[in-house]
C-alpha cells in the first residue's frame, strides 16, 4: 500500500519525498503556482501555492507530502486569498496586459484569470522601472519581473550559467546580470537558452518573435491555466 | 586598491562564507564597494559578482554609491524619536549642511537614517563609521559637527562621545551570580553530557530569542542528526527595536555566553560555533576577541578542552544591517556570506543548517542561561517561573520610565510590577517584545511575563499618555517595511501596502473602507507571509486596532471613497515642467462641500 494524503477529501498517493505540490501534479489535481517549475529546486516565494495542511499554512512546492496530511486547495478563503496575492504581484510591477506582447502566454495574467480577478484591488505603485535591449536577441522588462526566479534557476540547474540574480532588499528587489557592465549583452545569455524561455511574465522576451502567433491564438486564449499545467510539465511559453 | 583587496581575500583564506566581514573591511576604508572590488573579489572568491552585489544592496551598511569618509547614521528607533531624534537630525543636517540620505558635496560627511542600534536606554543614538554615539544633543552635535569639519579621525574623537553605559538596574537568578569561568564546563564533564541535556532538560529552559522553543530539544535533535560535522551558533542579531539585553550581556557576561556555547558543543558534537554580532555592536568585537583568546589560553577552547579529548572554538562574524538575520535560517545564509534571505523549512537548522549541517543557533541568553543550568543543574532554575515558562527574563526596559536599562525578573511578574519598579508614571500602554510583539493598554498591567502570556525577546517599551498611539504604529509599521527582505510576495508588497494604507489614514486622507481594507492587507501578511517578520509585521496596526479602533476611525473622512492618490500633488511634475505656478495649474482632489 502507498502513503496517502487528501487534499480538499480526495485521497492521493504519494512517494517519499515528494512535495505536496508533486504529489497533486501527479495525480491531476492543480494548486495555482508561478515560482514553481517541476525541472527546478522549488523556490517557496510567490505563495500562490499555500495550502491549508492539517489547519497550517504551507507552500505546497516546498512543503513536503506526509502520511495523515489533510490538505484544503480549493476552497474560498484560499483562493480569495490567492487572488488578491496575485493582485499585490500586479500592483507592484508595471503590467499592461493589452500592450504586453506576452498576453495570452502569460502565466500571470492566466493565474489572474483563473483566480477571477478582475480588477488590481490595491493601489498601484507606479515603480520607475527600466528596460535592458541590449542584448541582440534577448529583451528585459524589468516592469513585469515578479522576482520568481525561474530564470536564476534555469540559468544555473538546466543551461550550466549564472546569467541572473535577484538583488537588493525588500520592495527594491530587483533583478540583475552577471556581467562587469551589468547589462545582458555582456553575459553569457544564448536566445536558446532555458532561462530566456522560463519567465511565466514577460519580463524576458526573445526578440523579433513577438506576434509570430496573433493574439487570440496563444496558449490561455483557449485553455485554462490549470488545464495547461497539468497537460504538460514542460510547456513552452510564446513560441 | 588591488594590492588592499588581494591581502583581504588572503587574509580571509579565500573563503566566500568571510564575504560579509571582506566587504566591511572595504566600506570601512572606501566608504563603498567600487566596482572593480566586485569584481576583483568575484575572481578571488570564486563567486558570481552578482552574489556579491546582491550581498551589498541587501545590506544597509554596505553601498555602491559613494558615502561619505564620516558616515553619520541616526537611529530611527521610536525611542530615538520620543527623545527628540527629529530635531536634532534637523540640527545636525543643518549644522553639517547635508540633507538627510544625501553626501555632502565634498565628500566628507554623509547623513542617513537607520534602524534601532540597540542602545535605546541612553539615546537619541547613532553611529559614525559603525561606532556608536550616544546621549545625543545639541552641545554633542556642535561638537561632531567641528570634529568633522575638522576632518579630525574618528580614532582621535573625544571618548566620552562613544561611552557606552551597561545601566543593569535589576538583577536576578542569572545576571546576581555569574558562574566562575570555566565552572559549568567542569561540571558538565564531571556529571557527563547526557546527564547534563537531561538536567537542561528538567530545567524547563526556552529560547531566549522569543519564540520559546525548548533548548534542550533543539540540542537532543541536532546531536541524533546522521552527520557528524556540527556547529553551534550564537544569535547575537539583536535588532528588534527596543532591545538591547545582548549588548550588556556581551559586555559584562561574554565569558558566560561563550562557556554555555561550549557546553553545547559537547554535548552536541560539535567543533566549530559562531558569534554572529549584530554590525550595530561592532563597538564589542575587540573585547569579545580578547574573551575568546583568554578562554583559549585557560583551555576553555581549542583541541582537548580541559583535558576532556573535546575540541572546539568560536569564530566572531558581524552583520551588515538587516533585521531580517536574526531569523535562525536568515542568520546562516548571512553566515555563509550571501543575503540574509530565510530558507524554506522544512528542512529545519537542527538538520540542515551552517553549509547543509546540523547546527543549533540559540540567543546569546539562552547560552548564558545554559551555562548557569550545566553549572546549578535543572530544579535550580525550574524553581522559578511559571508553569510553562521556567526560570527568569531579561528586558530591555526603555522609553517613559525614570531608569530604563535592563532588568531580570522571573517569569510570571505582572507588567505593573515592572513599571513600578521602573518609576513609570501616567502610562498609557508597553510595546511588549518590540514591534513584532503585543501593544498593551493600560487596562492590560495585571497581565504577566510568560510564554503563555505575554512573551518577549527582551524589548519592553513604555509609553505614557503624552504619545501618539498612530505616531508609533507608523514608526514600527515602517520599520517593518525597510526591514522585509522581499523574498516572498506577502511580506514585499504587503509591508508596503501597510506602510501606504496606514499613511493614507493617518494623513487624513482614509474614508470609511479604508480601515477594513487596512484589516485586509494586514491578514494577507500574517498568515502568508514566508517567516516570522512578515507574519508579525501587521501586530503593530492589529494590537491597537483591536485596543483603541476609535483612534483609526477618527482620522477617516466622513464620505464614503477617498481615492488612493492626491491629484495636485501628482500634478507637481507637469507644473514643474511647464513652470507654472498660477491657480489654473491646480486641481481640487474634492469639492470641499463634499466634506
Amino acid at each position: 500500500m502507498s502513503k496517502t494524503i487528501t487534499i480538499d477529501g480526495k485521497t492521493i498517493p504519494f512517494e517519499d519525498g515528494q512535495t505536496i505540490m508533486e504529489a497533486a501534479t501527479a495525480a491531476d489535481v492543480y494548486i495555482p503556482h508561478l515560482c514553481h517549475h517541476p525541472e527546478f529546486t522549488p523556490h517557496g516565494s510567490c505563495k500562490l501555492c499555500t495550502v491549508k495542511v492539517n489547519g497550517r499554512n504551507c507552500s505546497a512546492c516546498t512543503f513536503p507530502a506526509a502520511e495523515g496530511q489533510d490538505v484544503l486547495n480549493n476552497t474560498q478563503e484560499l483562493i480569495d486569498d490567492r487572488r488578491k496575492i496575485t493582485q499585490m504581484l500586479f500592483v507592484e510591477g508595471n503590467h499592461f496586459c493589452p500592450s504586453c506582447e506576452k498576453t495570452g502566454n502569460c502565466q500571470l495574467q492566466a493565474v489572474a484569470y483563473h483566480l477571477n480577478m478582475l480588477d488590481d484591488h490595491f493601489p498601484l505603485f507606479y515603480p520607475n522601472r527600466e528596460m535592458d535591449a541590449s542584448h541582440p536577441d534577448v529583451l528585459i522588462d524589468h516592469n513585469r519581473c515578479i522576482f520568481c526566479a525561474l530564470c536564476v534557476r534555469a540559468s544555473q540547474q538546466h543551461d550550466g550559467k549564472n546569467v541572473f540574480a535577484i538583488s537588493g532588499r525588500g520592495i527594491n528587489k530587483h533583478l540583475i546580470f552577471n556581467a562587469e557592465s551589468g547589462q545582458l549583452k555582456d553575459t553569457d545569455l544564448d536566445k536558446n537558452d532555458k532561462a530566456a524561455h522560463i519567465c511565466p511574465t514577460g519580463a524576458i522576451l526573445i526578440k523579433r518573435t513577438g506576434y509570430q502567433v496573433p493574439i487570440g491564438q496563444r496558449i490561455y486564449d483557449h485553455h485554462e491555466i490549470d488545464e495547461v499545467s497539468l497537460a504538460t510539465t514542460e510547456h513552452q511559453h510564446g513560441e | 586598491m588591488q594590492v588592499f583587496i588581494e591581502n583581504l581575500a588572503a587574509d580571509h583564506q579565500y573563503q566566500p562564507t568571510r564575504l560579509l566581514l571582506i566587504l566591511r573591511a572595504i566600506q570601512a576604508r572606501y566608504h563603498y564597494i567600487p566596482e572593480p572590488a566586485i569584481q576583483q573579489l568575484a575572481g578571488l572568491l570564486n563567486i558570481p559578482s552578482t552574489q556579491i552585489i546582491g550581498v551589498v544592496e541587501f545590506y544597509s551598511f554596505f553601498h555602491l554609491q559613494p558615502r561619505g569618509q564620516y558616515e553619520l547614521l541616526i537611529s530611527d528607533s521610536i525611542t530615538d524619536a520620543m527623545l527628540g531624534k527629529h530635531n536634532l537630525m534637523g540640527y545636525l543636517s543643518e549644522k553639517l549642511q547635508v540633507s538627510v540620505g544625501a553626501v555632502r558635496s565634498d565628500g566628507l560627511v554623509s547623513l542617513d537614517n537607520t534602524s534601532c542600534t540597540g542602545l535605546c536606554d541612553q539615546g537619541p543614538a547613532g553611529l559614525v563609521n559603525g561606532y556608536p554615539l550616544t546621549r545625543l544633543d545639541r552641545p554633542r552635535i556642535d561638537l561632531i559637527a567641528d570634529l568633522i569639519n575638522q576632518q579630525k579621525p574618528v580614532e582621535a574623537w573625544p571618548s566620552e562621545l562613544f561611552e557606552v553605559e551597561d545601566n543593569l538596574v535589576k538583577s536576578g537568578l542569572l545576571l546576581e551570580q555569574p558562574i566562575q569561568q570555566g565552572a559549568a564546563l567542569k561540571a558538565t564533564f564531571k556529571r557527563g553530557l547526557k546527564e547534563t541535556l537531561v538536567e537542561i532538560n528538567q530545567s524547563g529552559l526556552r529560547g531566549r530569542g522569543g519564540a520559546g522553543f525548548k533548548t534542550a530539544m533543539k540540542w537532543q535533535f541536532c546531536s541524533e542528526e546522521q552527520e557528524t560535522v556540527r556547529y553551534v551558533v550564537c544569535n547575537a542579531d539583536e535588532g528588534e527595536p527596543g532591545t538591547f539585553k545582548d549588548r550588556v550581556l556581551l559586555n559584562s557576561y561574554a565569558d558566560q555566553v561563550f562557556e554555555g556555547m561550549t557546553v553545547c558543543a559537547a554535548i552536541i558534537g560539535a567543533s566549530q560555533g559562531f558569534l554572529y554580532l549584530r554590525g550595530e555592536y561592532l563597538f564589542l568585537y575587540d573585547k569579545l576577541q580578547t574573551v575568546l583568546e583568554q578562554r583559549r589560553a585557560a583551555g576553555l577552547l581549542g583541541n582537548n578542552i580541559l583535558g576532556q579529548g573535546v575540541g572546539f572554538d568560536i569564530e566572531i562574524c558581524l552583520g551588515a544591517g538587516a533585521y531580517i538575520c536574526g531569523e535562525e535560517s536568515a542568520l546562516i545564509e548571512s553566515l555563509e556570506g550571501k543575503m540574509g534571505v530565510p530558507r524554506n523549512r522544512p528542512p529545519y537548522p537542527v538538520t540542515q543548517g551552517y553549509l547543509g549541517k546540523p547546527t543549533v543557533v540559540s540567543n546569546v541568553e539562552s547560552f548564558m542561561a545554559a551555562a548557569a543550568i550545566a553549572e546549578q543543574g535543572g530544579n535550580w532554575f525550574a524553581a522559578i517561573g511559571t508553569e510553562k515558562s521556567k526560570g527568569t527574563k531579561i528586558l530591555s526596559l526603555c522609553g517613559d520610565c525614570a531608569k530604563p536599562g535592563i532588568y531580570e525578573y522571573p517569569f510570571g511578574t505582572t507588567i505593573q510590577t515592572i513599571l513600578d519598579e521602573c518609576g513609570a508614571d501616567d502610562v498609557l500602554g508597553v510595546q511588549v517584545g518590540g514591534p513584532s510583539g503585543t501593544f498593551i493598554s493600560n487596562q492590560e498591567f495585571h497581565r504577566k511575563l510568560a510564554f503563555e502570556d505575554l512573551a518577549t525577546g527582551g524589548s519592553f517599551i513604555i509609553f505614557n499618555s503624552s504619545r501618539n498611539i498612530l505616531d508609533i504604529v507608523n514608526n514600527f509599521t515602517h520599520f517593518f517595511a525597510h526591514e522585509s527582505c522581499g523574498f516572498c510576495t506577502p511580506c514585499r508588497v504587503g509591508t508596503s501596502l501597510l506602510k501606504k494604507q496606514l499613511d493614507k489614514i493617518i494623513e487624513g486622507h482614509g474614508s470609511a473602507g479604508d480601515v477594513v481594507s487596512l484589516e485586509e492587507i494586514c491578514q494577507l501578511v500574517k498568515s502568508y507571509s514566508h517567516c516570522g517578520l512578515g507574519q508579525t509585521a501587521a501586530n503593530p496596526i492589529l494590537t491597537t486596532l483591536e485596543r483603541y479602533p476609535e483612534l483609526y476611525a477618527n482620522r477617516l473622512k466622513k464620505i464614503s471613497y477617498e481615492p488612493g492618490f492626491d491629484l495636485d500633488a501628482a500634478l507637481e511634475t507637469a507644473r514643474r515642467m511647464a513652470n507654472r505656478h498660477d491657480a489654473a495649474a491646480h486641481l481640487a482632489q474634492v469639492g470641499e462641500d463634499h466634506e
